[in-house]
């Protein structure tokens, strides 16, 4: 066996933790503390990046496979990924580091704390993407509740408490089911791991049932209309941090869990249930639209996209079109940078105004254009505008939805439009019009720190909405020999 | 008489016990003497437990009355240890009521002594006779603190309570003994004649009685005002210790005799899991008092016991003994904190005063965190295993109303541990607390953290040691 790669990226921010755990706290401005945790979350990205490098995209075998014997004769500590979990990782281990340096600005005390609770939570999240065990999965899938409850609730904003508690309860609700269905899959086929389950496939009678539990987990986390409504609660009176964590890379857990375990072990139940997700995803994308329009809270209006957003990731997964699925998950990337970057815009002029209010901004591009700039770069990639990452990922959606059924991709098209209207409506409200405001004069533009991230994240929604090659690359084979294996299994029924 | 080294644990113990009340009796002051010299006498016992039991596979002793098996050797290890750290842990508490006296190592020695007779008993009589002992010990120790209303009426109320339930269970073995012939456990088995109907009604009297004793809903009424009332010490004793020896009785008295009779106790032993699972999660709710919430929480934990029973395989069976056992390390540092909420000599017990405890005692509020956390079954931590070893053997069996009843309550329980962890972190600070506590508290406390907070390092382990069971 070779160095495992996989193991030290999933360890490394929790060793990273034990040293901050032994740093002192000083009025909450722990300089060590915050090295320490860049330091690691950094080391992290590069071994990821190497992880790409080494990472062989002809085949759609898992790579890096490391497998141990962890309760002997039940359950194998196995991890390993293949194209289509190994962008989510990268994914991870960009936008972490990212949040610690935006911490600066918005953690005010116990920082300490801080950093562990995101350090942990980094550890859990690239768990759960190359978790190939589906109890490994779910150890990492619900462990993330601990550190992102403790967010939410210490770090909060003034409702901090109610949204904790129904993060926490929605997301555990949710994923209780999976657990049955977990240990039901273990008594049907006599083993959870994936690649297994992969071979054996289960019997078509189960199969409804088991993928009922796993969307019922799937459907709360992604989330899914009707029950998101915990997201907007939790984005609102999350830190940014908390934020961008929560819209970078939870919700993509769901995601990747619905093309890894339904689609996979579930074809079937899949095909049977594509009416019911198209439904719900239009619903989503449609509606949720519309309550997005009438948001008069920054962040709750980018909550609420997201779930439109995620309702065209959703519907894109099952069109179990190449397209579809390919654009789904360059959709999840992309999100993942823009929602990413919108949070930190909203946390930049929350730092400087202490209001989400659209009303008490507008007309701040002749005080802070730079910001402005920014701004409206991602504001673009979130409408999908050709050369953002955004339109490749919704093109291809669409593309797929288009060959799968006609109908339900025209009704989802409105949503591109809407989302334009929502976001530019937004971004029009906020930086452009009359200056009424007095007090937005005091306004400083973007300081380094906040520059840095912003362009960070810019660079790579231009780069690959100009030339996603890399991303098509890594992805492609996997995608298409899932759906094949998808299509025998269809065939054989 | 060759077997006699297999109870040498329980001779050692009632020998010493019967020396240490002539100690004490004789010898003025002796209190801290007494003391010291039951933790040995218990650190003895593991001892001679280990030597000349572990590795017994199944031995019937004294006219087929007395057993000694993996279980028994296994839950009487818990016991034992379980018994040494409460009494470690229980001296600083006791001094700070001035109620350190002679009696209460001696009580929890012979209760001890109670529990290991009704662990290895194969005979009704000897069952019988354990839990008697076990129970006039705890009916003391509940009013220990006897200048304190509340701890007398909790002694009071258990005594009366206890009573009762012991008369129903007599009442259950005359009907048993009287439609198969005998009180012997493996006689019954052998001449069992399933269509006799009073012999189901001896069952559940039996099991009502139990029930009692393990506070399973709808026979729990007793338990939240007894570990109220109760010095902190014993509470933590009665969380622990009774209910593994009741537990283990529960499932000797439904696998030997009666498993041919699975149809008609399996239904009852599902309702009794089902309804603790839910009321225990419901009823914790709106606790104040951290000593009724734990009972509260304790009830809904004994559901998921139950559960594993309900099976009726040997997974179900290792799964409920792994329950029991986890959650006795996660009970023993939750009690440990409990212990350390004390300021200018007074012991604080409200929910409220945890708040804003991170602020001031930060490690203390981790290992708190964790505990409920845990308490609560989320993973990684031990609480989850249990709860997981637990829903597989359920699964197996394809009781899924159960798995999913259970399961849905988790949720709900997990509200209640939200509850504290909130007031333990999201609150504002008060007071701090005394720092200075004795080395077994620290000790009890850290170690039982860390099991809980590794298991999931080694999580075959205790597996390993568990499935030596083998009732079925």
């Amino acid at each position: 066996m070779n160095f495992p790669i996989l193991s030290s990226l999933i360890l490394l921010p929790i060793v990273g933790s034990l040293f901050l755990f032994f740093t002192k706290d000083k009025d909450g401005n722990n300089l060590t503390a915050k090295y320490v945790a860049l330091f690691t979350t950094i080391l992290n990205f590069l071994i990821s990046i190497y992880l790409w490098l080494l990472f062989d995209p002809t085949t759609s075998a898992f790579q890096f496979v490391e497998e141990r014997i962890w309760i002997k004769d039940f359950i194998n500590y196995k991890v390993g990924v293949d194209g289509i979990s190994i962008l989510f990782i990268l994914l991870t281990t960009f936008i972490t580091p990212l949040c610690i340096i935006s911490v600066n600005n918005t953690v005010k005390n116990r920082l300490r704390d801080f950093l562990i609770a995101i350090l942990i939570m980094e550890s859990f999240m690239i768990g759960v993407f190359c978790a190939l065990d589906l109890i490994v999965f779910y150890l990492f899938f619900e462990a993330g509740l601990i550190p992102m409850f403790l967010i939410i609730g210490i770090w909060g904003g003034p409702k901090r408490v109610y949204s904790a508690f129904k993060f926490f309860l929605y997301t555990l609700l949710g994923s209780v089911l999976m657990l049955v269905a977990i240990i039901s899959i273990y008594w049907i086929s006599g083993t959870t791991d994936v690649i297994k389950l992969y071979e054996l496939g289960i019997d078509a009678k189960y199969q409804n049932l088991l993928w009922l539990a796993f969307f019922s987990s799937f459907a709360v986390k992604t989330p899914m209309w009707p029950v998101h409504t915990w997201l907007p609660d939790a984005h609102v009176e999350a830190p940014t941090a908390g934020s961008v964590l929560l819209a970078a890379i939870l919700l993509k857990m769901a995601g990747y869990g619905f093309i890894r375990f339904s689609l996979g072990l579930f074809p079937i139940a899949s095909d049977f249930f594509t009416p019911l997700i198209y439904t719900l995803s239009v619903i989503a994308i449609i509606f949720t639209s519309f309550i997005a329009l009438m948001q008069e809270d920054m962040k709750k209006l980018i909550a609420y996209s997201s779930v439109a957003h995620m309702g065209f990731v959703t519907l894109g997964i099952f069109t179990l079109q190449q397209q579809g699925i390919e654009g789904s998950i360059i959709q999840m990337l992309s999100h993942g940078l823009v929602s990413a970057a919108l949070f930190l815009c909203v946390g930049v002029v929350y730092d400087r105004m202490h209001s989400r209010l659209i009303k008490s901004y507008g007309g701040i591009v002749t005080i802070i254009p730079k910001y402005s700039i920014l701004f409206m770069l991602f504001t673009l990639a979130a409408l999908g505008l050709p050369g953002t990452s955004g339109f490749i990922g919704e093109f291809l959606i669409l593309m797929g939805a288009f060959k799968d059924n006609f109908l339900v991709a025209v009704i989802a098209s409105f949503g591109v439009i809407l989302g334009a209207a929502y976001m530019l409506w937004l971004y029009k409200r906020v930086v452009f019009g009359k200056l009424i405001n007095e007090d937005l004069k005091q306004m400083v533009d973007l300081n380094r720190s906040e520059y840095l991230i912003l362009s960070c994240l810019a660079v790579p929604t231009l780069f690959f909405g100009f030339y996603p090659e890399p991303l098509f690359n890594t992805i492609e084979v996997s995608v298409s020999d899932l759906i094949n294996i998808h299509n025998l299994n269809i065939a054989s029924k | 008489m060759d077997n006699l080294n297999l109870i040498l644990p329980e001779i050692f113990i009632s020998l010493s016990v019967m020396f240490l009340l002539i100690l004490g009796v004789f010898k003025k002051n002796s209190s801290q003497l007494t003391f010291n010299l039951s933790l040995f006498t218990i650190l003895i016992v593991i001892i001679i437990t280990i030597n000349e039991t572990y590795s017994i596979n199944r031995v019937i002793l004294f006219n087929e009355s007395v057993v000694i098996d993996p279980m028994a050797s296994l839950m009487k290890i818990i016991t034992l240890t379980g018994g040494f750290l409460v009494l470690v842990i229980s001296s600083s508490y006791l001094k700070a009521f001035k109620i350190f006296k002679i009696e209460y190592p001696i009580l929890i020695l012979s209760s001890i002594l109670g529990m290991m007779i009704m662990i290895s008993s194969n005979d009704l009589m000897v069952f019988y006779m354990g839990l008697e002992l076990q129970s006039l010990a705890l009916y003391v120790l509940a009013s220990f603190n006897r200048d304190q209303l509340k701890s007398s009426e909790a002694g009071l109320k258990y005594f009366v309570l206890s009573a009762l339930s012991s008369g129903l269970l007599l009442y259950g073995c005359s009907l048993i003994y009287g439609f198969s012939g005998s009180t012997n456990f493996d006689v019954i088995a052998n001449q069992l004649n399933s269509n006799e109907y009073a012999l189901t009604f001896g069952i559940v009297f039996i099991l009502v009685g139990l029930a009692f004793k393990i506070s399973a809903v709808p026979f729990h009424m007793w338990a939240p005002d007894v570990y109220e009332g109760s010095p902190t010490s014993v509470t933590l004793f009665f969380t622990m210790l009774p209910k593994i020896a009741a537990l283990t009785v529960f499932i000797r008295f439904l696998y030997v005799p009666f498993l041919n009779l699975i149809d008609q106790w399996q239904m009852i032993i599902i309702f009794l899991s089902i309804a603790s699972m839910i009321f225990g999660a419901i009823a914790a709710i709106g606790q104040t008092n951290i000593k009724r919430l734990i009972a509260y929480s304790s009830i809904g934990h004994i559901g998921y016991t139950l559960a594993g029973i309900a099976t009726g395989s040997n997974d179900g069976i290792q799964s409920s003994i792994i329950y029991i056992s986890i959650y006795v390390v996660m009970n023993l540092a939750l009690f440990s904190c409990l212990l350390m909420l004390k300021r200018n000599e007074q012991y604080y017990e409200d929910i409220n005063d945890l708040s804003g405890l991170s602020k001031n005692h930060p490690l203390l509020s981790l290992c708190l965190l964790i505990i409920l956390f845990s308490l609560a079954g989320i993973p990684p931590l031990a609480g989850f295993f249990a709860k997981f070893y637990v829903f597989k053997a359920v699964i197996e069996q394809s009781m899924y109303f159960l798995a999913i009843v259970g399961l849905l309550s988790t949720v709900i329980a997990a509200f209640y541990y939200l509850r504290i962890i909130k007031i333990i972190y999201f609150d504002k600070e008060k007071e701090r607390y005394d720092t200075d506590h004795g080395v077994w508290l620290k000790f009890s406390l850290t170690f039982s953290t860390i099991l809980i907070l590794l298991y999931f390092i080694f999580p075959g382990q205790l597996i390993e040691v568990v499935s030596r069971i083998n009732i079925i």
